[in-house]
């Protein structure tokens, strides 16, 4: 923990000088844009208002051991280089950001310890951050049941299915339904329309087969088969002939630690008669893509919810959140050019302390009592866009206020010489999909 | 159970109990759903002590005997739509039928290959968890919240409900180790063959307690899923087998007292790490190390053989 | 792609899991035999096997096969280090007893866990393969250093049977292991054996993990699965029969291999282990086990 608390640190102090100017820059582009970033504009040094130093004290629930680290890492990095310049730049309702990390080990029943830890002996005012859905889930309902407002960061389906409760939202992500949904356009206009899906045998790859196949055949397109592959497994070889000959495109989403010989062994089963392939990003995270393992890759497509590379979406605010959260051109840490981020999840760290500032300024929140996380909870609800600056340099987003959900665009690229070209930036409108929820009828 | 030594063990026993219903009263917040939760966990050391302190057997796949109790109650509750209640016993009589089925043949072994096959069993019983995930809902888990009564919310009510599990589970095994069918036990672990030359069945007198260690756990997992209302494979998983053999050691294996502290000792040990270090695995991984080096006896069992002897 | 074809790669994937599992458990059964104690930090010497393989090859730059042969020089030799010290600080301290042997491995295994992921860290790394060719069946491609595993791995058991059966060393192995007193007596050092032993099962778990991570990459968490596979093995082949192991790996295997690409992985290894209480209704004591 120490070497990566001190690796953020250097990131942090690292990166101030060159910040003020992107700052300036981006501060005048965010003032534009809208509203919303106003609050956040550049000012050099701010006395803490009167009367209200006690800090806003939000719980970070991180996976720093666990399948889950290689994201924890980077989740914390992003959180804290979100609350340090929050608290540079006039903090939350003009009170300092404190961020309280607990490792929760990747683990549903720690997830859940964890949660009644900061409820109850810390104290803090919110929790927020995990990443993996089961910890989501075996948490949840402690949140709920203290009245904790819970912002998640997992890009699960599960809160926008109305299966958690009123105190859980995540307004920092694209849910994985309208995430794959929003692909289907691209891909059966593109790459084909009989498609063979190989997805992880869990939730997350449920979510994938049943809604990218409904939204497929919505294009005209079919499915081949579908192979859900073990989260444990490690060799793929067994599987490449459950593909149909007939298929056009190979979609995979394999979250993983085996993804390189999963790219490796599909190369030594195809050679070079590949069908397309379409896959997400989600196990190439933490990973170079120029890795020699991955050089089948080369041609295919991936999702990104943010370009991993900084010319995949060249604005003012994501130069401006690169910059602060200390990762370089090609995605990787400026400190270690070997130390890959996990870009296309980690931003809805960043977004998400700025979601929840707006909710604590619009609703007046003073502390963790009853009226006022209410009032924090229906403001919350009442949000119904977020616009693309500082606080969201992912880029513009809608919030549902009933599915406590929030939608934005995004991005396909193709492997081109080892790095990641983004070839399309899908709309919101694509990922549209049928409420099926409404948090607001629960009682606070 | 009349007598100087007797009426001293029932008023440990008891005493223990009261003095957890009066903690209540007395804690904070954060200790009070601690509190709540090593009852529960203790629960499960209770059951998984009698097999491995007082039959000299240890399983590592004790997590399946949890998970039973734990996937019994949650998805009756789920899909049947049981109360709390039935859900609750159907989750015991799960762990109790899956032990007495395992045991049936896992006992044909014994030493290590016992010790094996339990750890097998249990990862068996995970994957099959895994496997049939349209309706386990596999790793991810499943959440029961909406439909438990809304009683179950309050604070209060889990930790007397975890209590009142926890007691029960806790005064059967005080009873049981001290009952004449304790003491044939206690003869299995020092010396099983002479124990079944003395004509008793052995094989019977080890599957009847490994059913009873097994319902126990059961009921630990059963209390979980309600009073945390979630249900997910991860509760099924190795380290979760690993765990009671943890709080068992710690606390004194083959005392009665001793999973319970072992437990909570062990649950504040990682509470209070994680304040400085998330590298919690050393934690786990060292105790082991330095009960089995330094402290074989545990804390109770140091306790009995150096000032109580008298301590069941 | 047609019966044939899928039996053939099926059959071949069970041969590399077989041969790699022969390796791994072979070294469980090993310690088991002459110590008569089960090491569950087994899987965790695999895994620092893959490990510093991954170590080697980033030392070594760019030439995949020099960091292979280190690594099949290195991780045997570091992993024998720490079980050699594992012996000395634990294990004779409890005096090689069953049970307290199994909760320090235990231990073991979660400290050498944690080691990993704070000094290596979450990620699974790639180590490219010493040799790449790729096989081209009619019907489908296939990696060519797998059959370089199958043929290490083979070459491997045939040399611990050597060792064991026409060396000096191993005839000591083979007396402690029928009576450690009466070796003792005929002047074995016996303990000098059993650190030698359960370091020799270390290092096959070790060369196991070098050859496998060119396929599997190297990961903290990737000891379980050979471990839960070998005590499989070693049960179903008879605790300590070196032959029942060998034999045992095989035939879980292979079969491994078919019904996981018939079916599904996590049926096979649901399938193994119920075949595992097959096998102890009928003999308790394994397929080649010595009847107690």
């Amino acid at each position: 923990m120490s070497a990566d608390t001190q690796r953020t640190h250097a990131i942090r102090t690292g990166s101030s000088p060159v910040t003020r100017r992107a700052l300036l820059k981006a501060g005048a582009g965010a003032a534009a844009a809208g509203a919303a970033s106003l609050a956040l504009a550049p000012l050099s040094r701010i006395a803490w208002a009167a009367g209200s130093d006690e800090p806003i004290r939000i719980g970070f629930q991180v996976h720093r051991t666990g399948i889950g680290a290689t994201y924890g890492r980077w989740y914390e990095r992003t959180a804290n280089a979100a609350a340090t310049y929050l608290n540079e730049n006039g903090g939350i309702a003009g009170r300092p950001v404190e961020l309280v990390p607990e490792d929760d080990g990747t683990d549903p029943k720690r997830g859940a310890e964890v949660v009644e830890k900061f409820a109850t002996a810390h104290g803090v005012d919110f929790v927020y951050g995990p990443l993996f859905s089961h910890v989501v889930i075996g948490s949840a309902p402690r949140a709920g049941e203290l009245k904790m407002p819970y912002f998640v960061v997992s890009e699960g389906y599960h809160v926008a299915s109305g299966s958690l409760n009123r105190y859980v939202f995540q307004p920092g992500i694209t849910d994985v339904r309208a995430q794959v949904q929003a692909m289907a356009p691209w891909v059966a206009g593109n790459l084909g329309r009989r498609v063979t899906m190989m997805f992880p045998d869990y939730a997350f790859g449920y979510d994938h087969r049943d809604y990218f196949s409904a939204a497929v055949e919505a294009q005209g397109g079919s499915i081949a088969a579908k192979i859900a592959i073990p989260p444990t497994e490690s060799s793929f070889t067994k599987y490449f002939p459950q593909v149909p000959a007939d298929t056009e495109v190979l979609y995979h989403v394999m979250v993983g630690p085996g993804v390189l010989t999963f790219v490796k062994e599909m190369g030594e089963h195809y050679g070079s008669n590949r069908p397309q392939i379409f896959g997400f990003i989600d196990s190439l995270e933490g990973v170079d893509i120029a890795s020699p393992g991955l050089s089948f890759l080369e041609g295919t497509y991936l999702w990104e919810a943010l370009p991993r590379y900084a010319d995949g979406l060249d604005s003012d605010a994501n130069r401006h959140y690169r910059e602060r959260v200390g990762i370089n051109d090609e995605g990787a840490s400026v400190d270690d050019p070997k130390d890959v981020s996990t870009n296309s999840h980690m931003f809805g760290c960043w977004e998400t302390l700025f979601v929840i500032k707006r909710a604590v300024e619009e609703s007046g929140y003073r502390s963790r009592n009853p009226d006022d996380v209410a009032a924090l909870i229906e403001a919350l609800e009442g949000f119904d866009s977020f616009d693309e600056g500082i606080p969201h340099p992912q880029g513009y987003k809608e919030f549902n206020g009933a599915l406590h959900q929030c939608y934005g665009r995004q991005f396909i690229s193709e492997v081109r010489e080892g790095r990641l070209a983004v070839v399309h930036t899908t709309s919101i409108e694509d990922g549209k999909y049928e409420a099926e929820a409404d948090y607001t009828t629960q009682s606070l | 159970m009349k007598g100087g030594p007797g009426a001293r063990v029932l008023a440990l026993h008891l005493g223990l109990i009261a003095a957890l219903f009066a903690a209540q009263f007395v804690l904070g917040a954060y200790h009070h759903t601690n509190l709540a939760r090593i009852m529960v966990l203790a629960t499960y050391a209770v059951g998984y002590n009698l097999l491995l302190g007082y039959t000299g057997l240890m399983s590592l796949g004790h997590a399946m005997f949890f998970a039973a109790g734990m996937y019994g109650a949650g998805l009756s509750i789920y899909y049947l739509g049981f109360g709390a209640i039935p859900g609750f016993a159907l989750g015991v009589a799960c762990a109790l039928g899956l032990a007495l089925a395992f045991g049936a043949f896992a006992l044909r072994t014994s030493g290590v290959s016992f010790l094996i096959v339990t750890m097998m069993f249990g990862q068996a019983f995970y994957l099959t968890i895994l496997y049939f995930n349209q309706v386990t809902f596999g790793d991810q888990g499943f959440i029961l919240s909406d439909r438990l009564p809304a009683a179950l919310v309050d604070p209060d009510v889990k930790y007397n409900a975890a209590l009142l599990v926890f007691a029960a589970c806790f005064l059967a095994s005080a009873f049981l180790v001290r009952s004449p069918f304790g003491r044939i036990l206690v003869a299995i672990r020092e010396n099983e063959a002479r124990a079944r030359l003395l004509g008793y069945d052995t094989y019977t007198c080890k599957l009847v307690v490994l059913t009873l260690s097994g319902g126990m756990s059961g009921a630990a997992g059963a209390a979980y899923a309600l009073l945390f209302s979630y249900v997910g494979a991860s509760f099924a998983a190795i380290l979760n087998s690993i765990y009671p053999l943890l709080w068992t050691l710690l606390g004194g294996a083959g005392t009665t007292l001793g999973p319970v502290l072992g437990t909570g000792l062990m649950f504040y040990l990682v509470d209070f790490t994680s304040g400085w270090t998330s590298a919690y695995l050393f934690v786990v991984g060292g105790a082991l190390l330095v009960l089995v080096l330094f402290f074989p006896l545990g804390v109770m069992g140091t306790v009995r053989a150096k000032l109580a002897p008298w301590i069941p | 792609m047609s019966f044939g074809p899928h039996l053939l790669l099926a059959l071949l994937e069970g041969a590399v899991t077989a041969c790699v599992l022969a390796v791994t458990a072979l070294g469980l059964s090993l310690v088991f035999g002459v110590m008569r104690i089960v090491n569950v930090a087994h899987g965790e010497f695999y895994m620092l096997g893959a490990v510093v393989a991954w170590f080697c090859a980033s030392l070594t730059g760019g030439s995949a096969l020099g960091g292979f042969l280190l690594a099949l020089v290195c991780a045997p030799l570091v992993v024998a280090g720490l079980a050699i010290a594992t012996d000395w600080l634990v294990l004779r301290r409890v005096n090689y007893h069953p049970e307290s042997t199994i909760v320090a491995t235990i231990g073991l295994l979660y400290l050498l866990q944690q080691a990993v992921l704070s000094g290596y860290g979450p990620d699974a790394r790639p180590v490219e393969a010493p040799i790449y060719f790729r096989v081209a069946f009619p019907w489908f491609g296939y990696s060519g250093y797998k059959l370089v595993v199958i043929g290490a791995s083979v070459m491997l058991l045939l040399g611990t049977w050597a060792v064991l059966a026409r060396t000096r060393a191993g005839l000591c192995m083979r007396a402690t292991q029928q009576d450690p007193e009466m070796a003792l007596a005929h002047g074995v050092p016996v303990r000098l054996v059993y650190t030698a032993v359960f370091a020799a099962g270390a290092m096959l778990a070790a060369v196991a993990g070098v050859l496998i991570v060119p396929i599997q990459q190297a990961h903290y968490l990737m000891g379980l699965d050979p471990l839960l596979l070998s005590f499989i093995v070693v049960i179903i082949g008879g605790l300590g029969s070196l032959r029942g192991t060998v034999v045992a790996a095989f035939v879980i295997g292979m079969s491994d291999g078919v019904i996981s690409m018939f079916f599904s992985p996590t049926l096979a290894k649901i399938l193994a282990t119920l075949l595992v209480a097959l096998v102890l209704v009928v003999r308790p004591s394994g397929l080649f086990g010595e009847r107690p």
